[in-house]
């Protein structure tokens, strides 16, 4: 093949033109996180080095991933086909607004998660591969939202699937094994039927890369059972992302190890899941998505209220936070049930809230734990007189998750609101508000029981050591983050907005993969 | 499992094997064959090494431990897709050259180090699941 | 061919979906091999069954001289029987392990990391 290349005419298969430098930008978000995986993995003995590796190879993927979103704000989508091959038959990255500001979000999260961990895990978990699998995971995270192919998705899903577990089984507990069961064994079916759908979609476009689709889907009309498709998908997403019906692997599994695990986890994986829902259910079957809300809308409102009816009924805050998660996750699909410029905005804004916003919940309750001894609202107590600095944290990060003014989870919710009124959906509006002050009473009660009491009548006091200072940095930059995002939240609306719009008319999305116009 | 009849064909059979891995993962550059396949062969064959002398006497042949092993196949996987960043072509184009060895010409490429880290990347973790399932005292 | 394989498909669909509906860990996971079995023959089916016709381009020529049977499928199929299996091997180990922790296979009696006896949460002081 090599020898005789002289006599093949490749133009028609082959990338000919030079691709600058600038444009492996697309795929350093990937790359980074996976050769240092692999060193990692490689020097597994030197567990000194795994956390230092780990944070400055995170803190150089938030700055890749922050040029790559200035370079796609500043010129539209980039893209970049692997192994020379022309879309559609190469795998695409491609990114636009949205994958790179999900992108640089989450490798902000991990990066804190990341800097927290650094006293938190001890010399064992360093050896059974906590920061491999974490930034392996990070590999797979980006890698969803960079990709610009369906089946690559499917791929980089397993990635951090796969990572995900590893982190989740690290300490080996009764709990973590019986979680991680019903955790592996539900993802893994969830992920079984991407592959379903991802099957009928190649069967029916004969092509997977999604600027392809975004164009045939439209052309293709009534020839085709896009209908079913769409459905599988937003089955296969929603099972990912923890919505009701298909959310009960979550609050059995995410509690169960460490909080700096539980932090990634509730932080990140479930916004794959939305991400992926955008992406195919508003870019590429854009028809049948709308024809979808009305289902979405209801799924929502049933995620958003039993996920904030869940953590009312809980004793442990972690179990609180993985039920706020799911009330997340059903704010986010309200926005996608909405649909429209505000909509879409307002989820995607609400994911960038979220990822940060349920991070902190989480590793405030590792805090918790270190300061007060116990994850049990029966056992907690008097930790304001123990640290009035802990109880600043947790009152902002509490108000935050529950949207209300400073946090950040107020203007995402605002705008639901208001695309929920504009568009006649009541009962869409009535549920973001109704969880919002659910969730605010849940929360409002760790911190009456936890903070305020003083002392418990007939309980013996826990006794509490004192918090990891790298934790208590983690979560004061996420705070902070989350502060910046309530006081000045008009960047975030702007950048939201630009991602929405690029859902909505993929023509640029497009054009990024078929400089040439057209498809395949 | 620890008949003389299998303990006395093992060695012969582990080391036929991984040669035999070797065959096939380089005979995939053209042929049916390749790092995937090839690293089965070879996992398997540490996978009757291990269900003949034990777990502890294939960690001891093995001498990396299998995650390493992995670990650096994913390594010079993903570092077979850098060269193309000199070459200003996008990431994972392959690249071929045909040096000449004593006149035999022998096409090179980074597919081919690609796939050696695959072989790698399988070798490591699927040994490394064989030995975990094998490793009775452990768990 | 592929109507064959159509039925093929639904009735491994059946036997996976049937065995995941049992309480046991085991027979779950064998029902979780079968679903990826029957996926894996989905994609294939997908692809358009073509026999003997391997697609592979005869030296000189820049495309293939016929209509060949399509590699992609192949390829994706392949990628998914190495997640499934590498999914297969952890799952098959940790419900090992799961067996010996918790002493159980039957998810029923799983509930160490929700416990029955959790309550509510604290109503008052």
């Amino acid at each position: 093949m090599a020898v005789q290349g002289e006599i093949i005419d490749k133009t028609a298969a082959m990338i000919a033109a030079p691709v600058p430098a600038a444009d492996w930008l697309v795929i350093a978000p990937v790359l980074l996180p996976i050769l240092a995986g692999a060193v990692l993995l490689m020097i597994r003995h030197s567990v000194r080095w795994h956390a230092v590796l780990s944070v400055a190879v995170l803190a150089v993927l938030v700055g890749a991933n922050g040029l790559l979103l200035r370079r796609v704000l500043a010129e539209g989508p980039v893209s970049m086909t692997m192994g020379s091959w022309l879309p559609p038959f190469g795998i695409s990255f491609t990114v636009d607004a949205l994958g790179a500001v999900f992108s640089l979000t989450a490798s902000i999260v991990a990066v804190c998660c990341c800097v927290s961990s650094v006293r938190d895990v001890d010399a064992t978990g360093r050896r059974y591969g906590f920061y491999p699998f974490l930034l392996l995971m990070m590999a797979g995270v980006s890698g969803a939202f960079l990709t610009g192919d369906v089946f690559n998705l499917y791929v980089w899903f397993e990635v951090f699937l796969i990572s995900s577990f590893g982190l989740l089984i690290l300490g080996s507990e009764k709990s973590q094994i019986d979680g991680a069961t019903k955790y592996a064994i539900l993802n893994l079916v969830g992920t079984t039927l991407f592959l379903i759908a991802t099957g009928y979609l190649y069967g029916t476009f004969g092509t997977l890369n999604m600027a392809d689709l975004a164009t045939k889907a439209g052309q293709i009309g009534d020839a085709a059972p896009l209908m079913t498709l769409a459905s599988l998908f937003l089955l296969a997403f929603a099972m990912k992302a923890a919505a009701f019906p298909v959310n009960f692997w979550l609050p059995a599994s995410y509690h169960t190890p460490p909080a700096i695990t539980g932090a990634l986890f509730g932080g990140l994986l479930t916004k794959v899941g939305i991400y992926a829902l955008l992406r195919i259910l508003v870019m590429i079957f854009a028809v049948e998505g709308v024809a979808l809300a009305g289902v979405i809308g209801w799924v929502a409102v049933a995620t958003m209220l039993l996920g904030a009816l869940g953590a009312l009924a809980q004793s442990d805050i972690r179990r609180i936070a993985g039920f706020l998660v799911i009330s997340g996750v059903g704010t986010m699909l309200a926005g996608i049930a909405l649909g429209g410029n505000g909509g879409l905005s307002g989820a995607i804004f609400y994911a960038l809230h979220s990822m940060p916003a349920l991070s902190a919940l989480y590793l405030l309750g590792g805090l918790v734990r270190q300061r007060g001894g116990s994850f049990s609202l029966h056992q907690l107590s008097g930790l304001y007189g123990a640290s009035p600095f802990l109880t600043l944290l947790a009152f902002i990060i509490s108000l935050a998750v529950a949207g209300l003014p400073p946090g950040s989870g107020l203007w995402p919710k605002v705008m639901l609101v208001r695309a929920a009124l504009d568009s006649g959906a009541w009962q869409i509006a009535a549920a973001i508000l109704l969880s919002g002050f659910l969730a605010t009473i849940a929360l409002g009660r760790v911190f009456i029981l936890a903070f305020w009491r003083t002392e418990i009548a007939g309980v013996q006091a826990v006794a509490g050591g004192s918090m990891s200072i790298m934790g208590c940095c983690a979560v004061v930059i996420l705070t902070l983050a989350m502060l910046a995002m309530g006081v000045m939240p008009e960047p975030f609306v702007r950048v939201s907005g630009t991602a929405a719009s690029g859902l909505l008319d993929a023509s640029s999305y497009v054009r990024a993969v078929f400089p040439g116009g057209g498809g395949s | 499992m620890q008949t003389l009849i299998f303990r006395t064909a093992a060695p012969y059979l582990t080391g036929l094997m991984l040669m035999f891995s070797v065959f096939v993962l380089l005979r995939g550059h053209n042929e049916p064959g390749g790092g995937f396949t090839g690293g089965l062969i070879a996992a398997s064959a540490f996978g009757i090494h291990g269900i003949a002398f034990g777990v502890p006497a294939v960690r001891r042949a093995l001498n990396f431990h299998p995650m390493a092993i992995a670990g650096f196949g994913l390594f010079v996987a993903a570092v077979a897709g850098l060269p193309s960043l000199v070459f200003g072509v996008p990431f994972l184009t392959g690249l071929w050259s045909a040096p000449s060895f004593f006149g035999i010409s022998v096409d090179l490429s980074t597919v081919m180090i690609f796939d050696i880290g695959v072989y790698l990347v399988v070798v490591g973790s699927f040994t490394s699941i064989a030995l975990a399932l094998e490793d009775r005292e452990h768990d | 061919m592929e109507a064959v394989l159509a039925i093929l498909v639904g009735l491994f669909f059946a036997g996976g979906i049937y065995l995941m509906l049992s309480r046991h860990i085991i027979r779950i996971l064998l029902g979780v091999v079968l679903f990826g079995n029957a996926v894996n023959l989905l994609i294939f089916t997908n692809g358009r069954v073509m026999r003997g016709v391997p697609p592979i381009i005869a030296e000189g020529l820049d495309v293939p001289a016929g209509a060949v049977a399509n590699p992609l499928p192949q390829a994706l199929i392949l990628t998914a029987i190495v997640i499934s299996f590498s999914f297969f091997a952890f799952l098959l180990v940790l419900a090992y392990r799961a067996y010996q922790q918790i002493g159980t296979d039957d998810t029923d009696g799983m509930r160490v990391a929700e416990p029955v006896a959790d309550g509510l949460p604290p109503m008052g002081y």
